[in-house]
């Protein structure tokens, strides 16, 4: 039998504000536990949520990103249920009208392009979290994380492959980044995914049970714990059995989806409007304020890149992908005098190479667009050649030192004095004559040995160009 | 000293004939000799004399306030820094508030004296006092009835003198059946009026902070104090802080009262009846006129309130869990164990049943027959007032069917306690300020309530009204035997 | 409405109130009398109205993101039942 994969996802990013979304203790990564476990934190009797403008202010900047309808009003709800983590019994979250409605986001595969629908988006808190390590067999809580706002972000079950799914994912991690509404860090929990999975035979109308996959939490993951439930699932219903609904963990050491202890009563979350805070209304001005904030969204981006830089599709999509990336190259271009797809090159290969070496983002690059910019253009007023270009950049790296001054330092600069390069040919001329005359015989390939031994002895700063000219001139 | 109020007392301690520590002793001292009434879960002894103490150099350097130096006593919900908060219940017998609520906050820096934190029913869930895991309370009128609830703790001490005012908070009559309970003067504002922050919550959207008094003006002035903006609250209203004393002496000439036909029907004691008739003429003398008006569907008001109360109580209590502060049970098995014991040895009767009418009302399946309905009623009954104060500016009526009831009468039938709210709760239901003022006793010697019920924000309507009325009669100046 | 003592049980479980099998047979007598007199909530028409969830139908306010909370563990850890290393300890929680 043919089956065909139906795949939704709900993916949890932790929104980039300051303070929580409910209170005004630090939001900060790594502290030390419970030290930004404030009042509201750790729910004390008496304390009060207080929401974050900056939180609802992320959350439409979300929704215009996807071209989402905007619920101006909007209600939070409380989910009740009992968690360690969960310090009020309940957390914070939105249920009826959530701030962002419906939205899509378009995604590439190897099978083209296919638009995913989002059926909504709501903010909630974070909770705590629970330490296993062994406290005399009990369990540590953290609530520094408890009050994070999240946005969580629902597809529609539109998706019918894993490949299909991690390319949402990694468009929608793009999508946040470039909005610059997370740091969508998906080792420190930043971006998170569940994904909803079930199967049905090819041209079945009615979906499948399904079953919700936790703790997915690397695009690899994603792939193999949607493989591998996929698989069982089928093997289930192939073998005559049913799929139920649950909620499954995928462990990846190994590497097997499993299903969580299975809960003694069924959820019964009693959502209400939560009294201690009024609607939501934003008005249109703040609706507008946030659209004002927007960065160019990166499919526009790329087009862009390709018609006013010149750059073919590829490139230009590499470059789009990080904001940062695509800011920093838009920087070089605009003070650079290099050739576009100079700048691309040389981004995509010496700089990337660099960075990945030393684990920075580009953000941090100890070679910033100003100095970058200087160097191609000292290659494109032939300075210096590509290839010392390549030693200057290792020297930059490394100091504080501007372009010139490290071409000047180590004396790189390029030979352009074509009586200077002359003596230095006539002298390789001169001493090979052995060469010159299998060249003499019909021998091309020496040509090269010829140019070699010139830009040897010139330290590599002869012009390579002239080299090659004045070469000719003499052996032709 | 116990029989002044609170202006006369300004007066005196401006004028120094006693300081604030002397007065401050003497409440302390009351307080003691009146154990037996069990008005206080703790007494703030050590704290209330460097208070008392700060207040008096605060008069010395010439820069008191009015109420600076004056003692009050605070319902035990009000949370009250390095001091034991325990909101009646056991659950929190171990819990030391490390803050101060707002209005707390706000009442320290006027100066005000805390003598100690009042004994009040568990959670505020109550309206005899005796669901407080510290003990029934005593009305001082009859020491074998209840003070009313859930403020009977603030209710017993003021009505007894053994403090010259109390902060309190009426969720569905907490603050005004108590005071028609103990003969005292109570007031709740609008809802938004007083900061809920660090009020512990038993149902959030009907819960507001108030004060218990013996006249309209005391209360007015500590009211005036306790209100205002607080950005730790998000229903806190950022409006500027009336004058309620201002308003105390306009005139009543013009006004007119209404009168739900809904509050004078069956059921309602006929003395109670009586004095609120007698009420009525007095406000005739003074200049109102009183006009008929309707609140068809205040029936329902208890129904609802019983829907939408426990509903947010089940919520808000879930919080109690054993695990950053509070009681945990001594031996369980297991994490839910811990919870389940922890809770159910944490809270009382009347609480668990609230806890688990809230828990069915919101779960799958009755939410929109049970819930969604009951906030739709809320809605009618808040339009029907809406519709009443197009004809009248404030509406009076009796605070309660029956005055204080005895100890133990109403153990085993939680319905017929519900029944003392009818006719208090429909305020809460619709945010707006209400009162209730001693209008005389029935025939057992028992105070009998009078209930003014003001449009929203519209607090100094009623603040005047009760004023006027204290101005014509003595009820309030009325002190229970044994304490005069 | 009345309610058998098994609902009591799962509401009670719910809620995380231990009860024992008496006190389920006592709450379900007392909670079905409540209930009752809840159900008179149906004797009024709602049809077409709004619920109301807040007493006024006022707008949410919304704070500036700043960090405004000091570091209070030490304060708050004191009152707490069961702490070590700045962690909150329960009983082992199991997935």
């Amino acid at each position: 039998m043919q089956w065909e994969i139906v795949i939704g996802l709900e993916v949890h990013v932790q929104l980039q504000t300051k303070s929580k979304i409910f209170s005004g203790a630090s939001t900060s990564y790594g502290a030390s536990p419970n030290t930004q476990a404030c009042d509201v934190s750790i729910a004390l009797p008496g304390v009060l949520p207080v929401m974050n403008r900056e939180a609802a202010f992320l959350a439409v900047k979300f929704g215009l990103g996807i071209d989402a309808e905007i619920n101006q009003r909007s209600i939070f709800a409380r989910k009740n249920y009992f968690y360690p983590d969960l310090p009020k019994g309940y957390q914070i979250s939105q249920f009826e009208l959530p701030v962002v409605g419906k939205g899509k986001l378009e995604i590439k595969t190897s099978k083209g392009c296919k638009t995913i629908g989002i059926t909504r988006a709501h903010l909630e808190e974070d909770a705590g979290k629970s330490l296993h390590e062994d406290f005399h067999g009990m369990t540590g809580i953290d609530l520094n994380r408890a009050g994070t706002p999240l946005l969580e972000i629902v597809s529609e079950p539109d998706m019918r492959s894993a490949e299909e799914a991690v390319a949402y994912l990694k468009q929608l991690h793009m999508l946040v980044r470039y909005l610059g509404i997370s740091d969508g860090n998906m080792q420190e929990g930043s971006f998170r995914c569940d994904a909803n999975v079930s199967v049905r035979p090819a041209g079945q109308k009615e979906l499948g049970t399904r079953a919700e996959l936790k703790n997915i939490n690397s695009f690899r993951f994603v792939e193999r714990a949607i493989g591998i439930e996929v698989e069982r699932q089928i093997e289930v219903i192939e073998d005559g059995g049913d799929v139920v609904q649950e909620t499954r963990l995928y462990d990846s050491d190994l590497d097997e989806t499993r299903s969580m202890r299975s809960k003694e009563e069924a959820h019964d979350y009693r959502y209400f409007p939560d009294p201690d805070l009024p609607t939501m209304v934003l008005d249109d001005s703040f609706i507008e304020s946030v659209r004002a904030s927007l960065p160019e969204l990166p499919h526009l981006r790329q087009t862009r890149f390709v018609s006013e830089f010149s750059l073919n599709d590829s490139d230009a999509e590499k470059l789009v992908h990080d904001r940062d990336a695509a800011d920093y190259f838009e920087a070089v271009c605009n003070s650079s005098a290099a050739d576009t797809k100079i700048v691309a090159n040389w981004m995509n290969g010496e700089l990337n190479s660099a960075l990945n070496t030393a684990g920075l983002s580009i953000k941090d690059s100890p070679v910033n667009s100003d100095r970058f910019a200087e160097l191609l253009d000292r290659i494109t007023d032939n300075t210096i050649s590509g290839k010392i270009a390549k030693e200057v950049f290792s020297l930059l790296w490394d100091s504080n030192k501007s372009v010139d001054e490290i071409i000047e330092e180590k004396g790189l600069k390029q030979i352009t004095d074509s009586s200077a390069i002359e003596s230095i040919v006539d002298q390789v001329l001169a001493e090979n004559y052995d060469q010159v005359a299998q060249y003499k015989d019909g021998n091309q390939k020496v040509f090269g040995f010829f140019v070699g031994q010139v830009m040897k002895l010139s330290q590599g700063k002869a012009n390579p160009k002239q080299v090659n000219e004045l070469l000719r001139n003499k052996l032709d | 000293m116990h029989k002044k109020t609170l202006r006369e007392h300004h007066q005196s301690l401006k004028a120094k004939d006693y300081s604030s520590v002397e007065l401050t002793t003497y409440f302390l001292d009351r307080i003691k000799n009146s154990e037996d009434l069990n008005a206080f879960i703790t007494v703030t002894e050590d704290r209330a004399l460097m208070q008392a103490d700060q207040a008096d150099r605060t008069i010395g350097s010439g820069k008191m306030d009015l109420l600076t130096g004056i003692p009050l006593a605070h319902k035990d919900l009000f949370c009250t820094k390095d001091v034991l908060t325990t909101c009646g219940s056991r659950i929190l017998d171990n819990f030391i508030s490390p803050y101060d609520a707002t209005a707390v906050n706000k009442l320290d820096a006027k100066g005000m004296v805390t003598l100690g934190k009042t004994n009040m029913d568990e959670f505020a869930m109550g309206s005899s006092n005796e669901t407080s895991h510290f003990g029934i309370v005593r009305n001082p009128w009859d020491k074998g009835r209840v003070p009313g609830g859930s403020s009977g703790g603030s209710a017993a001490a003021v009505a007894a003198r053994l403090a010259p005012v109390a902060s309190a908070t009426d969720t569905g009559g907490s603050i005004r059946q108590p005071a028609a309970f103990c003969g005292l003067t109570g007031i709740k504002p609008s809802y938004g009026r007083v900061s809920r922050y660090g009020m512990i919550a038993f149902a959030s959207s009907l819960d507001q902070g108030g004060v218990l008094g013996t006249t309209a003006e005391d209360c007015a002035l500590v009211l005036e104090a306790m209100t205002g903006f607080d950005e730790n609250d998000s229903t806190s209203l950022n409006l500027e802080v009336p004058d309620y004393g201002a308003s105390l002496r306009k005139p009543l000439t013009g006004r007119k009262i209404g009168l739900p036909k809904e509050f004078f029907g069956e059921g309602i004691d006929g003395d109670i009846s009586a004095s609120i008739e007698e009420a009525i003429r007095v406000y005739e003398r003074l200049g109102a006129t009183t006009v008929e008006v309707d609140l068809p569907n205040s029936e329902v008001g208890i129904p609802c309130y019983y829907v939408l109360a426990p509903a947010e109580a089940s919520s808000n209590l879930s919080r109690f869990d054993g695990v950053r502060y509070g009681h945990r049970a001594a031996l369980y098995e297991d994490l839910n164990d811990m919870y389940e014991t922890s809770r159910a040895e944490g809270f009382g009767a009347e609480v668990k049943r609230r806890i688990m009418i809230g828990a069915y009302v919101l779960s799958s399946g009755y939410y929109d027959a049970y819930y969604i309905k009951a906030q739709k009623l809320r809605r009618m009954i808040s339009n029907d007032f809406s519709a009443a104060f197009e004809k009248c500016d404030f509406i009076l009526g009796p605070t309660t069917p029956a005055t204080a009831f005895g100890i133990g009468e109403k153990d085993d039938d939680p319905v017929s306690m519900y029944l003392n709210d009818i006719f208090t709760n429909s305020a809460n239901l619709a945010g707006l300020p209400a009162m209730s003022l001693p209008s005389g006793f029935d025939s057992n010697g028992l105070p009998v309530g009078l209930h003014l019920i003001g449009k929203y924000l519209d607090e100094s309507t009623i603040l005047n009204a009760a004023h006027l009325y204290q101005q014509q009669t003595d009820w309030h100046q009325r002190i229970p035997g044994g304490y005069e | 409405m009345s309610l058998t003592p098994q609902e009591i049980t799962h509401i009670a479980r719910l809620a995380r109130l231990k009860t024992n099998p008496e006190e389920a047979e006592s709450y379900a007598t007392q909670l079905s009398r409540i209930m009752d007199l809840i159900d008179q909530l149906n004797s009024i028409d709602t049809e077409n109205i709004e619920p109301m969830s807040h007493p006024q139908d006022a707008a949410l306010r919304l704070r500036d993101d700043e960090v405004t909370k000091l570091n209070l563990r030490e304060e708050f850890q004191a009152i707490a039942p069961e702490c070590e290393n700045g962690l909150y300890l329960v009983p082992k929680v199991i997935d």
